[in-house]
């Protein structure tokens, strides 16, 4: 069996052949103007930046050597050869552990509830009135933007150093993420069972409770857990700037080279992340399905 | 023409007995949910210290400060600012690039369709989940023991932390790609190069290039807030700013920050349109 392949005349090919060439070369430039941008912007920023390469290939050992140092116990030895004088502070380390899961918890509580509350306002379809949907949607938007630890900075001062600085830092900048992530979900639901209710006579608060809320309730449950999740590493560094939980622990150990508890929490730390990532996933597909689990 | 149906609710009750009927275990859940976690916000909030009176002290000093705050005043700092945030722009520009071009190659070998083989997979993954379960803040302290206080190791910090999440992210992105133009690639005598050069790499490289941008964005906020532990950019001057109670100018910074965050959103933005196509921005 034979195959031909059909060869257009030589003319059409030329023809052809040149509107390839000339719109590849307009890629490759497009490509190369570009590129040419962003490594420009790259210098620029490396000049910002104050890189200096002959310090790290100065200083790269240090960072080799410096996880050396944090596996080496006191005696010399490796940590995982002695596990009792490595971990030798898990009871204090194990408490403010459990007080870093429940600062991440209180706080995901507290700003889920707020942003409960504030969500029906912000989002499109439901918001009573247009001018307190922009002020709901500003107000989200500047809690969600300040960083969590710069609250926590400033409640420090207001509240006094300690755990409640952290939570409602935590809580604040929960309650604008899932604030804008809420008004989406209701962003998105059927509007066919608002017209139901509404059509019965009934008020703005009973069409959210009875038309938009079963229709909402596993997405906010999922997105809230999902908040847990990451509340939970943003937890463990607020003791950084004074607010509670493990991250005191580790910033003195640090600052003080105490090298093997440096790795002792940071173990603790990535396991505790590590079981929350994995329940929190487990209850996510086990509440809503696989679907939601993504 | 019928009227409202009279419906026999005994005669309902009979045809939907798993709806009218639920067992006792399915009903009593949600309350016994809602009850453990009560119980669990309240031996926090005692655990944690909350006490109304702290609370309402710590209120009426937030709004004292908050009354300081205004009007936001940069002083005569304005221009050290400046420099700060550049800094910090810089810093996020750089992490994310050097996260993206080392975390490309192990993302490869992290991919299902690339190393079918599980074992030398896992490790890689686990490698991967466990440098992203350390915080940046937690890998600026450390780069700042490497190679000094200063921007350059908030970098590396950024750099570090977005490996995790890029190696992930790049691989996950792979994984989705289609086969069928690596089989052709295959087919017509290709090696393995071949098929992650011209079968993988067009196919998850917008998707990649959009992701980055979008990890530029998110970094610039990371970027302001590890200055707090002595990395650079802009959140030095916030923290040293609270630490000595100058409101105005800490209004004036977060006024900064916010502007710079919300102007580098609508540039990666318009980026991500070009780049990606407006379909797969959302």
């Amino acid at each position: 069996m034979t195959v031909s392949v059909s060869i257009l005349p030589e003319q059409q090919l030329a023809v052809l052949n040149a509107a390839y060439r000339q719109a590849v070369a307009r890629k490759r430039l497009r490509l190369l103007f570009g590129a040419v941008i962003f490594a420009a912007a790259l210098c620029l920023a490396a000049i910002g930046a104050e890189v200096n390469l002959r310090t790290l290939f100065a200083h790269y050992g240090n960072f080799i050597s410096y996880f050396d140092r944090i596996l080496t116990l006191d005696t010399g030895q490796r940590v995982w050869t002695d596990v009792g004088e490595w971990l030798w502070g898990w009871r204090k380390w194990l408490k403010m552990l459990g007080e870093t899961l429940l600062i991440s918890y209180v706080g995901t509580l507290i700003g889920a509830t707020f942003a409960f509350c504030l969500n029906f306002f912000a989002a499109e379809n439901t918001s009573p009135a247009p001018w307190l949907r922009f002020v709901v949607r500003r107000l989200l938007e500047f809690a969600r933007t300040v960083p969590g630890i710069v609250f926590a900075l400033i409640f420090v001062i207001a509240f006094g150093l300690g755990p409640m600085a952290g939570v409602l830092a935590i809580a604040i900048h929960s309650t604008g993420a899932l604030g804008k992530l809420f008004s989406e979900i209701v962003e998105n639901a059927d509007m066919k069972p608002v017209e139901g209710v509404r059509s019965t006579g009934a008020s703005w608060l009973s069409c959210m409770r009875f038309a938009i809320l079963p229709q909402v309730t596993a997405g906010y449950a999922s997105y809230a857990l999902l908040r847990f999740e990451i509340n939970v590493r943003e937890a463990s560094v607020m003791g950084f700037v004074g607010a509670g939980g493990i991250g005191q622990e580790l910033v003195v150990a640090i600052r003080k080279f105490y090298y093997s508890d440096v790795s002792a929490i940071l173990l603790t730390i990535i396991v505790t992340v590590f079981i929350i990532d994995i329940s929190t996933g487990w209850l996510r597909g086990r509440l809503f399905g696989k679907e939601a689990r993504t | 023409m019928t009227g409202p149906q009279e419906f026999d609710t005994r005669e309902l009750r009979a045809r939907y007995p798993d709806v009218f009927d639920r067992p006792a275990s399915a009903r009593l859940a949600m309350p016994a949910m809602i009850v453990a976690a009560l119980a669990i916000l309240v031996y926090g909030l005692i655990d944690l210290d909350f006490s109304p009176s702290r609370f309402v002290a710590g209120l009426s000093q937030l709004g004292w400060i908050s009354l300081m705050m205004i009007p936001p005043d940069p002083g005569s700092s304005l221009p050290i600012y400046l420099k700060a945030l550049g800094e910090t722009l810089s810093i996020a520009l750089l992490g994310t690039t050097l996260a993206a071009v080392f975390a490309l190659p192990v993302s490869l070998l992290a991919a299902r369709n690339v190393v079918p083989s599980s074992i030398l997979r896992f490790p890689i993954r686990r490698f991967l989940d466990s440098i992203r379960g350390v915080d940046t803040l937690i890998w600026a302290l450390v780069w700042i023991n490497v190679v000094g206080l200063g921007p350059f190791a908030g970098v590396l910090a950024i750099a570090v932390s977005d490996f995790g999440a890029f190696g992930k992210l790049f691989s996950e992105a792979i994984e989705g790609a289609d086969q069928k133009q690596v089989e052709g690639i295959r087919a017509s005598g290709g090696s393995a190069l071949h098929e992650i050069r011209f079968g993988l790499l067009p196919q998850v490289l917008p998707v990649i290039a959009g992701q980055v941008l979008y990890f530029i964005e998110s970094n610039t906020r990371s970027a302001t807030i590890i200055g707090i532990v002595g990395a650079g950019g802009i959140g030095l001057q916030l923290a040293e700013q609270i630490r000595v109670l100058e409101w105005q100018k800490v209004s004036f910074l977060i006024l900064m920050i916010l502007v710079a965050v919300a102007a580098i959103d609508f540039v990666s933005g318009k980026l991500r349109f070009a780049i990606i196509g407006r379909r797969a921005v959302a």
